[in-house]
């Protein structure tokens, strides 16, 4: 009978302890939703914080992109070769980049590069107590400082991923057309005929900014509810990464299951 | 940091986002083409009865080269034949025996519509049809032609 209980309890425990974690998320993304209205009025904290997780992600955005543009371009060149199909080597990289590669891969560098950034510092700024003093001065954190950096990831992702989508595209120009000496015109003619704006291009900006959504609010709840300890806050960056990344390619299935 | 320095960057992030936009929906989607812009055309149909994977925005080809557009496809539903309306550039004419098939450009490439002009000296005027038109070629069907060739020998 002991361990009948005992076995119960050690299911229930997580199943509770997720659902508590559900609903102070939720009770959290209803405060920053109430404060969006704030935010608008003080753009310059959004325009702050786009500058430390959009600014400062460009490069590392663009360099990937390029880099993952050129592999793509040289895999698909050996491959397509084998068929005698080179020319479609522009489709090929455009749409793999527009569909699933740019959305998801700029989504995971974005989280990993100012996901944990966010919530490393509301973890320190919880720790050392400065949310407790502005709630004493009567500044309400939430809109002082979780909406501004949700709505600045909202804004930042989708532009990465148009950055990001850019790079690989002229990265996997420069492999297909300059090194391995494809037919310019024949690759962009090959792919402005398989890839449609409001199809591949509107989704997968719609794509990013769900994304963006959801790695904001991860990194924000995590920091929330970091321990005010040293490993507390560390623990809580490496959830942001794990958790994101994993929320984000999940979503991704979702996501193309709806679209294409 | 100065609030005119975050200002400058941010909008230097928001420009970027702009032009990758521009050049995703202009370049690689073409939605606006910049072969064809602002040139006169003028419409031309054919009606096929099997117009394999023909896709809108697929070039119309003289000898291969480009003339023209492809700007629908739809469906008659009295003939159910799939009618293909194209656009032409206004310095080229054809003559009103002209024919008009489905090639495609290698082996696995996209499909076009190849005229070709036949000896009429009346040229098709701006709405008119072109009534001499072959299908695209389907390879289950050309397989199926040669498997029974074989099993009547």
């Amino acid at each position: 009978m002991n361990k009948i209980i005992s076995f119960i309890a050690k299911i229930g425990n997580p199943v509770t302890s997720f659902i508590i974690m559900l609903g102070a998320m939720f009770m959290l993304i209803l405060q920053i939703i109430a404060s969006i209205p704030y935010c608008l009025r003080r753009f310059h904290l959004v325009i702050k914080e786009l500058f430390f997780s959009g600014v400062l992600s460009l490069v590392i955005i663009s360099v990937s992109g390029w880099f993952v543009g050129m592999v793509l371009a040289l895999q698909g060149y050996n491959t397509l070769q084998r068929f005698g199909s080179v020319s479609v080597l522009g489709s090929l990289v455009a749409l793999s980049l527009l569909r699933e590669l740019g959305p998801v891969l700029s989504a995971i560098l974005f989280a990993s590069r100012a996901g944990s950034g966010i919530t490393a510092g509301i973890g320190l700024m919880k720790a050392t107590e400065q949310l407790d003093a502005m709630q004493v001065m009567s500044v309400n954190p939430v809109s002082k400082v979780f909406a501004p950096k949700l709505l600045a990831g909202i804004i930042a992702v989708p532009i990465l991923n148009v950055l990001f989508n850019t790079c690989g595209i002229l990265g996997g120009h420069f492999v297909g057309v300059t090194l391995l000496g494809l037919n310019n015109g024949a690759f962009w003619s090959q792919m402005q005929d398989s890839v449609s704006f409001n199809y591949d291009i509107i989704n997968s900006i719609i794509k990013s900014f769900i994304f963006g959504i959801c790695i904001t609010l991860l990194a924000v709840f995590h920091g929330v509810t970091s321990k005010a300890t040293a490993e507390g806050i560390s623990s809580a960056t490496t959830k942001t990464v794990v958790h994101s990344a994993l929320a984000v390619l999940a979503l991704d299935f979702i996501l193309t299951a709806f679209m294409f | 940091m100065k609030r005119i320095t975050l200002d400058f960057w941010v909008g230097v992030f928001v420009l970027i986002g702009i032009v990758c936009t521009i050049f995703l929906s202009l370049k690689v989607a073409n939605i606006v083409s910049f072969n064809n812009y602002n040139k006169n055309t003028y419409t031309l149909y054919a009606d096929f009865t099997n117009i394999g994977s023909l896709k809108n925005n697929a070039p119309v080809k003289v000898s291969g080269f480009t003339v023209g557009k492809i700007s629908d496809i739809s469906l008659d539903p009295q003939s159910y034949q799939a009618k293909v309306t194209m656009q032409i550039d206004n310095e080229y004419k054809f003559s009103s025996d002209s024919s008009a098939e489905i090639l495609t450009t290698g082996l696995l490439g996209e499909q076009y519509i190849g005229l070709k002009s036949g000896a009429d000296t009346e040229t098709l005027q701006n709405g008119e049809t072109i009534s001499y038109t072959s299908s695209a070629m389907i390879l289950e069907q050309l397989i199926g032609k040669f498997m029974t060739n074989m099993s009547s020998k």
